[in-house]
Parts: C-alpha cells; structure tokens; sequence
C-alpha cells in the first residue's frame, strides 16, 4: 500500500485514507515479543547484579570452587547450544513448509532442552545433599535463584514448545503458528545468550576465584 | 474436624485472622458491607450482570478499558484517602500524653497501606487509564496493538487492588511502610500475613503494569496513522511512550526485588537477612532502581496532558515542541541515573553521594525547561480559563516550589539533615500531587466531554479546585515547617505541645481535601443529571488540536471510520483550518478484536494463587496456578480472535452523526 | 530518535514481519562460532593455561561478550533495519540499562561494604 501523505494530483490534501487495508494480523507480534524479552532482560540482569555483590558472602560455607564441576557445566552448555542449532533448523525446515521435518528438529531440541534440565536439576539435587543448600548463605541464595530462574525460563520453553508441537500438528504451519515459532525461537535463542553470561560469570569466574 | 485438617485447608487463616477486635475495622466493614450488598442488589434487581460482563468486563475495546481504569482509581482514591485523613487525625490529637485514637498495630497498616494504595492503585490506573483511553485515538488508530493482552493488564492490576482491600478485612496489611524495607519485612520482625499481601498485590498488578506497558509501547511504535512521523506526534503520545518505555524497564526490577523478598520470607534463603551474608541494603539499592523511574512513570503523561491543555485553552501551537520531546526523552534515560537519592545516608560515602546529588540536579534541567515551554506557550495566547485550564495553572505554581524543594533535598549535606522527616513528606506530595493528581484532574476535566459525550458541570468542578488546591496548601505547608524542625515521619504519638498547631493546620487541610473529593463526585453526580444541557455533539468542544477531536464523542468502537491521514503536527487543527469535510460515502467493514472473557478468569485465579500463597493455603495456590496454565494455553487454541464490523452499523452510526452535526448548527 | 524521516506505515508491504530469516549455512557457521567461543573459556579455566587469574578473567569475559555478540547475529538475526531499527533501539537502550543496574549496584554497594564495615581495612582486626 503506498501512501499519498503529500496532496493528491489535484493540490487537495488527503485527510483520510479511502482505500484502506487493515494491518496484517500479528503486524505488532514481533517487536512486542521481543520488548518482552527486553524486560526479561533486566530482570536477568538484576538476578546478575543481585550474585555480583551477594556472591561472594559465603557465611563460612561452602564457595564455587568446592562445588561446580566444570565438566558438568560443559556438558550442559553443549545440550544449550546443540538445542539452539536444532530449533534453527527446525526454522528453516518450516520456511521451506515441511511439517513433518519441522516437528522432528523441534522435538530433538525440546529433547536437549529436557535434558539440560534433567542436568541442572541432578547438579542442583547434588549441591543440596552436600548440605549446600539456598538457605545456607547469600551466595547460594543468589546462585540458586540466578540459575534456577534460568531453567524456569527453560521449562517455560519446554512447555510451549509441546504446545507449538500440538497446535502444529492439529492446524498446520499456519501463519499464526509461524509467527508463534518465531516468537518461541526468540525466546529460546535468548535463553541462550542468558546462558552465556550464567557460565561465564557464575561458573567459569566462580571456579578462578 | 481436626486442626490439621483446618489447616490444610485454610493454611494459616482462622477465626483470629479476622480484625475483630478493631472497632474502626469493624464499623468499615459494616458501612462497605452494607453498601457492597446494596450495589450488588441493584446490579441483579436492574439484570445489570449480563450487560456488565458483555460490554465492559470481557471488552477489548481501549476506550472502555481506560474508563475501567478510572474508575478503579477514583474508588482506590476514596479509600487511599481515608487512610490519609485517619493519619492527619491521629497526629492531630496525640499530644499531651494522648495515644490519639489509633494503637501502633493500626496505624502503621495504615501509613503503609495509604503509600501503596496511593501509588499503585490510584496514579498509575489514573495514569494508564487516561494513556490507554487517549493514545490510540491521539494516534489514528483503532484499538491498541494486543488488545486480549490490555483486557488481562487491567484485571490483573484489579487482582492487586483486590488483594490489598482484602487485607483490611481478612488479617491486615503489612506494617513496614510503602516499601518494606527489610530486615523489617522479613519473616523474622514481620512473620503475620501483612507483607505477603504486600507482595503478591503488587506483583500480582505488576504483572499487569508491564504487560500493559509493552502493548502501548506497540501501538506507538506500529499503529500511527499514515503521516504521523514520530516529530508529529502529540506531546502526551510522546510521554506516554516514554513512561511506558521507563515501565517496561523498570517494572522487572520490582518484580525481582520483591521475588527475592518472598524467597526469603518462604523460603529462607539470605538475600536480604542479617545473618548468612545477606544485605538489607542491597533490598534498598534494587528497589530505588525501580523507584526513581517509577515517579517520572506517574509524572510524564501528567506533563504531557499539561502541554495539551495549555496549546488547546491558550489556542496555540505548543511552544518548543522539539525541545519538550528532548526533554522528556532525556528525563527518561537521566531517571535511571539518581535512585541513590532516596538513601544518601545509607553510608555509600561522598563520591557516590556526589555523583548521584549531581544526576539529581541535572535532572531537574530538562524539567524546568518544559515549565518556560508552557509558560511561552501562554504568553500572548487567548487563555481561556477552562477546569483543565485552572489544574493547569495550580500544577505550575504548586509543581515549582515541589521541584525547588526537591533539588534542595539533592544536596547531601542537606539531605543528611532532612532524610526521613516531614520535609521529604512535604516535598513528594508537593510533586506528586502538584504533579500527578492535578495531571490526572485536568486530564479527566479536558477529555470527560470525548468520553461521554458531554461535559463536566462546571460549578461543583470550581468547588472542587479551589478545595483541592487550597487544602494542598494548609496540609502541606507546615509539614515543610515541622520538617525543617526535625519532625521525622511515621510517628504516632508526639511529646513537643508546640508542634500541636501545625498539625492541627495539616488536618484542617485535608478535611478542605475531602470536602474537594466529594465536590468531584458531586460534579461528576450532576453532570449526568444535566447531561442535556452540558452535551456536546460536535466532538469537539474545547476547539482543540488533535485527532482524538476528529472523532465523535464518546466515540464509535472503530474510533475512525476511515484511517485518517496527518500532515501537522496538530494534527485536528491543520484539518480544520483547510476545511476538511467529514466523509459521507464509501464506508467499508471494519475489522475489529473480539470480547473475551480470557483476561478476567485468569486475572482471577492468580488473584485467587496470591491469596492461596498470602495463607499458606497451599492447595489453592497449586490449584489456581494450574487451572491458569491451562486457561492460558486453552486461549492459544483459539485462532479466531477478530471480527468484521459491517458496512451498515457503520453507515448507520455515522449518518446518525451527521444528523447530529446538522442540528449542531 | 532517527525516524522522523520516514512515514509510519511505509513499510506496510514486508508484512509486518520485517525480519531477516537465517540459512542452513548462517546457522551452522553460528553453531560453530559458539562451540569454539565456549570452548576456549571452559578449556582456559579447566587447564589453567594463562598465567595469571586476572587476564583469564579478562579474557573468558571478552569470550562471553563476542558470543553473545554472535548468537545476536546468527541466531537471533540482529540487524538495524528489522521493525524500522526499533528492535536494535530497544537491545541497545536495555543493554543501557543492564549496564547501568548492574555496575551501578555493584560500585554503590561496595563502597557502601568499604565504609560500613571498616574491620576489614584495620589492621590487625583480621
């Protein structure tokens, strides 16, 4: 649609559009979606800020070197990234209209995405029996919280994703249900940049210090 | 029955929770009780229910959301100031040894429920109402960009609202001022339901607050009509953009900030704890970074309805519209940078002081820039002397000596001396109310007439002003005095007998306050009696300048019948002074969202999850999350979420329109 | 604000989707960056290769700032033209205000730490 906001061929300016089309559903979707994920942004980075001055207040209890294992953490960033590929291919076998294809990656990655939780959650099921537990000292509180705020996000993912997978299944790669996975990878693929900051600044920095 | 099974079922909650030992508590309930059971009578004696939960409760329609909103203020403003008048009652006649009528358990629920309600549950839905009514119409378009998304942030911010008059009558409110410090608020010095309804009221509504911020930011962003640059926009689009930018911003730290609380009052984590390696202060620091801006959220589309109200009743352009779009955009980023203000004597030592005193004084730059661009925007303009007018003119003068204080307390030597004393009380209800509330008045004055169709009676709307605005004065001036004497905030009971006069003087301005609150309903009671005689037909009674006057008042859901197109920046005025003709032809169906009942049922089940977690009543907690899991994926299977208006309603309406305009002439 | 320039709905025809779409080789090679970006930080640490706690530190955060960097790009295809530049705006103005939340916190409270508790400076109270 062009729009003539200069005045017509014949000098008289236009105040009204007489012809027009309504804006195409979901025309807001996706900055509104991501403006979400900017504020889920901040909260993240409050979650940061929160660990960076609480962090080091160990009560006399235990400190990160005593308790991450890296080699677990690589693990787990690995499932991360591989589920992020995984969700872009599932992207691109849907821009080229194959359902079949799309729900195949998008199951793989919901796969990943389950068993990083499984991993979070048997570290963290670890760290509580050893009597490191989030009441034990700030430190903790904000570890647990930053990085079990991080994997509520990723159980969110998950769940939205079984119900993407269904609503695909029933109605088809729909323009809704595109717009819908769009906005799901956006989340995901965010969830993964959180996911930086959390190894690199929880994890790695913990460990060096 | 067991008193296991009691309390498996009702948590925490017995017989004792019940305030019944609270004469004034009690005589509330009673008169709120009674008149409760009368409105909800009238509403099934007149078979009001269906009509309510069809056109308003399940609307999507902005208009009809932001009349909710206003409507939710006004009332949570009446029992906002109930607290407030029971305050200045209490510090009245406690001298001499007298305890005043209110013991230390009530009063301090009062203080703090009269900051929460005040701020949370009485600006910010006036605010967002006056936003949501106004901006899609300011801006050509039909409705906001998500608008199930704006039906669910109102119910929300309903839920909290109803959470906080629950507390009055179901156990009590937390007792810990309006932002619950800890160690105070933790579950150590505050171990009663009181800061739990605090929280979950507020991130119950919070949740609200945000998502409505992303939707108007949306429809700024996407929905302008064709030729609205973003330098074309009107001045209260602008600042409304701005403050729900600062919302979306902002509001997630709140909603961190008091998780962590809750996690550490359910949990027994040590975020916020003495012990462990927690810092009370680090609670402190977080929630000012949400705090500071959240006052520029309130005071921003307040400035704004001021710049549309001095163009329209001085009948100019704004004067300096560009520097008050920079300065709006510049207190936007700047309020980020001075939430240290509020805790200078926190202990942070002098080059953090410094700096933060510094950002405070610059901050006050761009906003006094914007008061000469009102006052140059007046001068030589033919000022008509309007309601919205007057609130005008008492914001600028009252608005001033608020600011002026305020910078004054950006000093920290001298905030060193005036934390926390009467002063400070002064100086924010100078500003908010200078500000925000007489923003608000003039702002409900200005578009009333667009709304309903007919204007607001002028005399009760006089009475009111000059009650509200001399009441201002009597009550907050000598707080100024007892500040500057050292008279810290929250007491209850005071031993000097020669502070007596100057709180006898605050409390004789709150009751002219009040007799200004009743005045308001009054002219809003009469009005509708003389509806005949204030009516307006032609949409445009104030000869304003933007394209919410090209419409009808109220006007038809679809807002425009055909997408208007803008070449000005005012953009009504440009129309009317190159003879724009209103269309008579050629209409076509309208696409517009549908009603839903979505919104109001999940809002319920998390106001219902809130109440669950304020009582340990864990099953309904649990319950009410799950049942608002499945709603909400329930809705997402819903595809068909719009409809087409045809062709004929629309012709119908606007022929009925333009019989109205013939006879307007 | 740069967009004064242009109409509001000019862009109405890109069907409101104004989002560049990523191809089998972009995210592949995106996948790959990542793997090495992690990989050299969790190998640095784990092995202790460099000399010094504070260049690792520096290093590993420099690692963390160009992945992050990298999954914008690849995987969540930052540009400046999608929705008008808004979306960039907002990353920007948000990465504004993390910067300004998180380093604000962290110099107010430790100062705050260095001048409430001065036991740790005396000596001899350790």
């Amino acid at each position: 649609m062009t729009v003539a906001v200069n005045p017509s061929q014949t000098g008289e300016p236009l105040f009204y559009l007489a012809d027009e089309h309504p804006h195409p559903e979901g025309w807001s979707t996706a900055l509104g979606f991501w403006i979400y994920l900017m504020s889920d942004c901040l909260i993240f980075a409050i979650l940061f800020a929160t660990y960076g001055v609480l962090g080091g207040n160990y009560a006399a209890g235990p400190a990160p070197k005593d308790l991450f294992d890296l080699n677990l953490v690589a693990v787990n960033t690995s499932m991360l990234l591989l589920s992020s590929i995984t969700y872009g291919f599932a992207m691109l076998t849907m821009q080229q209209n194959k359902i079949g294809q799309t729900q195949m990656w998008l199951a793989i990655t919901g796969l990943f995405g389950a068993a990083f939780i499984g991993i979070e959650l048997t570290e963290f099921a670890h760290m509580i029996h050893e009597g490191a537990t989030p009441q034990r000292s700030a430190f903790l509180s904000a570890f647990f919280t930053l990085v079990g705020t991080h994997g509520l996000h990723v159980s969110c993912g998950l769940i939205w994703l079984v119900t993407l997978m269904v609503q695909v299944q029933r109605f088809g790669l729909i323009e809704a249900n595109r717009r819908r996975l769009m906005c799901l990878s956006m989340f995901w693929h965010f969830l993964d940049v959180v996911w930086i900051g959390v190894f690199t600044f929880v994890y790695l920095l913990g460990v060096l210090r | 029955m067991s008193p296991d099974f009691l309390k498996l079922i009702f948590g925490r909650l017995t017989f004792e929770s019940l305030p019944l030992h609270e004469p004034i508590v009690v005589g509330t309930f009673v008169v709120v009780a009674l008149g409760g059971a009368a409105l909800l009578g009238g509403l099934t004696y007149f078979r009001l229910w269906g009509y309510l939960w069809r056109e308003w409760f399940t609307t999507v329609d902005h208009k009809r959301i932001g009349i909710m909103y206003m409507i939710l203020g006004i009332v949570m403003l009446l029992r906002g100031f109930a607290d407030a008048l029971m305050m200045r009652g209490q510090q009245m006649l406690a001298f001499g040894g007298s305890e005043g009528y209110l013991n230390a358990h009530h009063y301090d629920q009062v203080f703090t429920a009269h900051g929460v309600i005040m701020i949370f549950f009485v600006a910010m839905p006036l605010v967002t109402g006056l936003m949501n009514y106004v901006v899609p119409l300011q801006i050509g378009a039909r409705d906001v960009s998500f608008p199930f998304l704006n039906n669910f942030s109102f119910w929300m911010t309903v839920g909290g609202a109803v959470l906080v008059m629950a507390s009055l009558f179901i156990g009590e409110f937390a007792r810990t001022g309006w932002l619950a410090y800890p160690p105070l608020s933790n579950i150590g010095y505050s171990p009663d339901v009181g800061v739990d309804y605090y929280i979950w009221a507020l991130q119950v509504a919070g949740v609200g607050t945000t998502l409505s911020g992303i939707n108007l930011i949306c429809t700024i962003v996407k929905l302008r009509c064709p030729g609205m640059t973003m330098m074309k926009m009107p001045v209260f689009t602008w600042t409304s953009l701005c403050t729900n930018v600062l919302i979306v911003a902002s509001f997630p730290v709140l909603t961190v900030v008091l998780a962590l609380l809750s996690l550490d009052r359910y949990v027994g984590t040590n975020f916020f704890t003495n012990d462990f390696g927690g810092s009370p202060m680090m609670y402190v620091n977080l929630i000012w970074i949400w705090g500071h801006p959240e006052v520029y959220i309130l005071v921003l589309p307040a400035f704004g309805i001021f710049s549309e109200v001095t163009s329209t009743f001085s009948g100019k352009r704004l004067f300096g519209y560009t520097s008050m779009v920079y300065a709006t955009v510049v207190i936007t980023i700047l309020s980020y940078l001075v939430w240290l203000h509020h805790f200078f004597t926190m202990g942070s030592g002098a080059s953090v002081n410094s700096f933060f005193g510094i950002t405070t004084m610059i901050i006050s730059i761009p906003t006094g820039a914007k008061m000469f661009n009102w006052l140059f925007t007046m001068y030589r303009g033919r000022i008509r002397y309007e309601l919205p007018m007057m609130w005008t003119i008492a914001f600028m003068l009252t608005f001033v000596i608020g600011g002026m204080t305020g910078v004054l307390l950006a000093v920290p030597p001298a905030d060193f001396v005036l934390h926390n004393s009467l002063f400070l009380i002064a100086h924010f209800h100078n500003v908010i109310i200078g500000g925000v509330v007489f923003g608000a008045f003039a702002g409900i004055n200005y578009w009333f007439p667009k709304a309903f169709g007919f204007k607001l009676d002028p005399f009760w709307g006089k009475m009111s002003f000059w009650f509200w605005v001399t009441g201002f004065y009597l009550a907050f001036m000598p707080l100024y005095v007892l500040g500057l004497m050292g008279v810290t905030r929250r007491l209850r009971v005071f031993d000097d007998p020669s502070l007596q006069i100057w709180f006898v003087i605050a409390a004789i301005g709150a009751l002219f306050i009040f007799i200004g609150i009743l005045s308001m309903l009054m002219q809003f009671a009469v009005s509708l009696l003389k509806r005949e005689q204030l009516k307006d037909v032609t949409g445009d009674p104030w000869d304003a300048r933007t394209l919410e006057w090209a419409t009808s008042s109220p006007p038809p859901d679809y807002n425009f019948a055909f997408t208007p197109v803008v070449h000005d920046n005012d953009a009504w005025w440009d129309m009317k002074k190159r003879g724009y003709q209103r269309p008579l032809t050629g209409f076509k169906p309208i696409h517009m969202p549908s009603s839903t009942g979505t919104g109001i049922i999940l809002a319920g089940f998390a106001t219902a999850m809130g109440f669950g977690l304020i009582w340990y009543m864990w099953w309904l907690a649990a319950a009410s999350f799950i049942a608002m899991l499945a709603v909400g994926i329930g809705h997402t299977f819903n595809y068909h979420r719009d409809f087409d208006i045809p062709a004929e309603d629309i012709i119908r309406t606007e022929d009925a329109r333009t019989k109205l305009l013939a006879g307007a002439k | 604000m740069n967009t004064d320039t242009h109409a509001a709905h000019a862009d109405h025809d890109h069907h409101g989707d104004g989002h560049a779409h990523g191809t089998f080789s972009t995210y592949l090679l995106g996948f790959v960056l990542s793997v090495v970006l992690t990989a050299i930080p969790f190998w640095l640490v784990m092995s202790g290769a460099l000399p010094s706690k504070q260049i690792t530190a520096l290093v590993i955060m420099a690692f963390a700032v160009v992945q992050i960097v990298v999954h914008m790009i690849y995987f969540l295809h930052m540009n400046t033209t999608s929705e008008n530049g808004w979306s960039m705006m907002a990353l920007i103005f948000t990465i504004v205000m993390v910067v300004i939340a998180l380093s604000g916190s962290l110099w107010v409270m430790s100062h705050l730490n260095s001048n409430m508790m001065p036991m740790h400076q005396m000596p001899g109270m350790n």
